[in-house]
């Protein structure tokens, strides 16, 4: 075995495996797929209650530099000049076809942007950034930990140790304490659902982590439900519904690129962006709901009911809160309007199926 | 009445040519939730190792292979409604065909109890 394939391992790990944790390979990561309360509980715990996700495999950077936003607006769509201290915006780096390389959190945290990216995507994040970016100072936090308390409670979880997060909204970021440590803690999160993720010290981890599981209304919860309950709120996963070959517009991403930059252009890809922002895309990515039970996953084919290849499924399960399977995927423009009716074609087999809205449930953000 | 394991983690439950086929504690176990049985049809007849089903549970699809020579005399319809009986009781009211066996000494190559303990350790 060669030293690449050895998984590594978060701050919370032993937690993980204390608390009973399910641990799969994950991008390179040791992550817990699931804890004895199993995936459908932890989904519903977190939509009804409050849970805790290790996502601390995700890469945490700061950017330092004079004119760092100005700097950081040549490789995404989104304007990230504006920003005003303490908000943050979710955005892409896109490539030169107008394709995605990875999405992204993007928070101004005062004197530097602070900038959460995927874990399988962090080191050709961290790359792309030190090539492309002159004159910024790309500081990659490799002993900070990040853990997303999610869900209703999440409020009164991370609230109980630290009031100065209550009055916080949806994508708003700060600096406080908690236990004696400093945090970062931002309003978001991918779930669908109202609550925060925490940048901590790696050291007081598994400290304030017990902590918040401490809260009655809290439990652990894998990467299992993190999936479907992304799915179910319409959250695209990078790898799966957007990559290096989909548009932003294909995706539906359009509300992540604001006016001036639709307009002026000015970062990679930005010719088949716009022109699609004008024409609309060929393709888009849609919810598709089976009507029947039986789940379609990734890469099931999606046909026209005379049996024409329109798309492919790029995310699907069963979603608890739905009570049903859910999917998304891409299909020609001719067939994404909402209400229409698709065969996917499951182990050989036409499934009937209708393209839904997404999310698929409302999403509860604390706006 | 004598039960038969497969390495496919299903047991076989047979009296006589009948055989019930399930799916072990241990395979229910590693699936997780299951949400959904794709079942053949009565009267469908299938050779050892054909996949005659799947069981999609929260996490992925996994299939159902024929331990025997068979033809599908009944079926779980259950599983239809509530498909988290193979969750609750997979050894039991979690059934999923009643088979007739075409050819017996084909379970001469399944496993008693004692060894199918011994694989899954």
């Amino acid at each position: 075995m060669s030293p690449e394939s050895i998984s590594k391992r978060t701050p919370l790990y032993d937690l993980h495996v204390e608390l009973g944790g399910k641990m799969v390979d994950f991008a390179g990561w040791e992550m817990p797929v699931q804890y004895p309360m199993g995936i459908m509980g932890e989904h519903n715990q977190c939509r009804e209650a409050a849970a805790v996700f290790d996502v601390s495999h995700m890469g945490q950077v700061e950017l330092h530099g004079v004119n760092v936003a100005a700097a950081l607006e040549t490789l995404v769509p989104a304007s990230i000049v504006p920003l005003a201290d303490g908000r943050a915006r979710y955005t892409f780096f896109t490539n030169e076809q107008g394709g995605i390389m990875d999405d992204l959190i993007v928070a101004n945290a005062g004197d530097h942007l602070f900038v959460v990216v995927n874990a399988s995507m962090r080191d050709q994040d961290i790359g792309h950034m030190r090539d492309n970016l002159i004159g910024v100072e790309v500081v990659e936090l490799t002993d900070r930990a990040l853990v997303a308390v999610q869900g209703p409670k999440a409020v009164d979880v991370v609230g109980a140790l630290c009031p100065a997060v209550v009055d916080l909204k949806f994508m708003e970021t700060v600096v406080a304490d908690i236990m004696g440590a400093s945090c970062r803690i931002s309003r978001l999160g991918y779930t669908g659902e109202d609550g925060y993720e925490v940048s901590m010290p790696e050291s007081r981890a598994v400290e304030i982590t017990r902590a918040f599981l401490d809260h009655p209304d809290c439990a652990p919860a894998g990467l299992g439900a993190r999936d479907s309950l992304r799915l179910e709120a319409g959250l695209c996963l990078y790898g799966n519904d957007i990559d290096n070959d989909t548009s932003p517009i294909e995706a539906q991403l359009n509300w992540a690129i604001q006016k001036r930059r639709r307009e002026e252009g000015g970062f990679p890809g930005a010719a088949r962006i716009q022109q699609e922002l004008a024409d609309g895309p060929s393709r888009k990515l849609v919810g598709i709901k089976p009507d029947g039970r039986a789940p379609a996953r990734a890469h099931v084919e999606v046909q026209t009911l005379d049996g024409r290849h329109v798309g492919e499924i790029t995310s699907g399960g069963f979603g608890a809160t739905v009570g049903a399977p859910v999917a998304m995927g891409y299909v020609s423009a001719s067939a994404a309007e909402v209400g229409t009716k698709v065969n996917l074609i499951i182990r050989g087999k036409a499934q009937p199926a209708t393209i839904t809205a997404l999310p698929f449930v409302q999403q509860n953000y604390k706006r | 009445m004598t039960i038969y394991y497969s390495e496919d983690h299903e047991w076989l439950n047979v009296e006589g040519d009948i055989g019930i086929l399930g799916i072990t504690a241990h395979a229910a176990e590693q699936l997780g939730e299951v949400v959904f049985v794709e079942q053949k049809d009565v009267d469908d007849d299938f050779e050892q190792g054909d996949e005659i089903g799947v069981i999609e549970s929260v996490k992925a699809a996994s299939e159902i292979f024929a331990p025997v020579d068979c033809e599908v005399i009944e079926i779980n319809e259950d599983l239809e409604g509530n498909p988290g009986k193979l969750n609750e009781s997979p050894e039991s009211d979690g059934w999923i065909y009643k088979l007739k066996i075409s050819d017996p000494t084909q379970l001469e190559n399944l496993m008693d109890e004692a060894a199918y303990k011994e694989l899954i350790g």
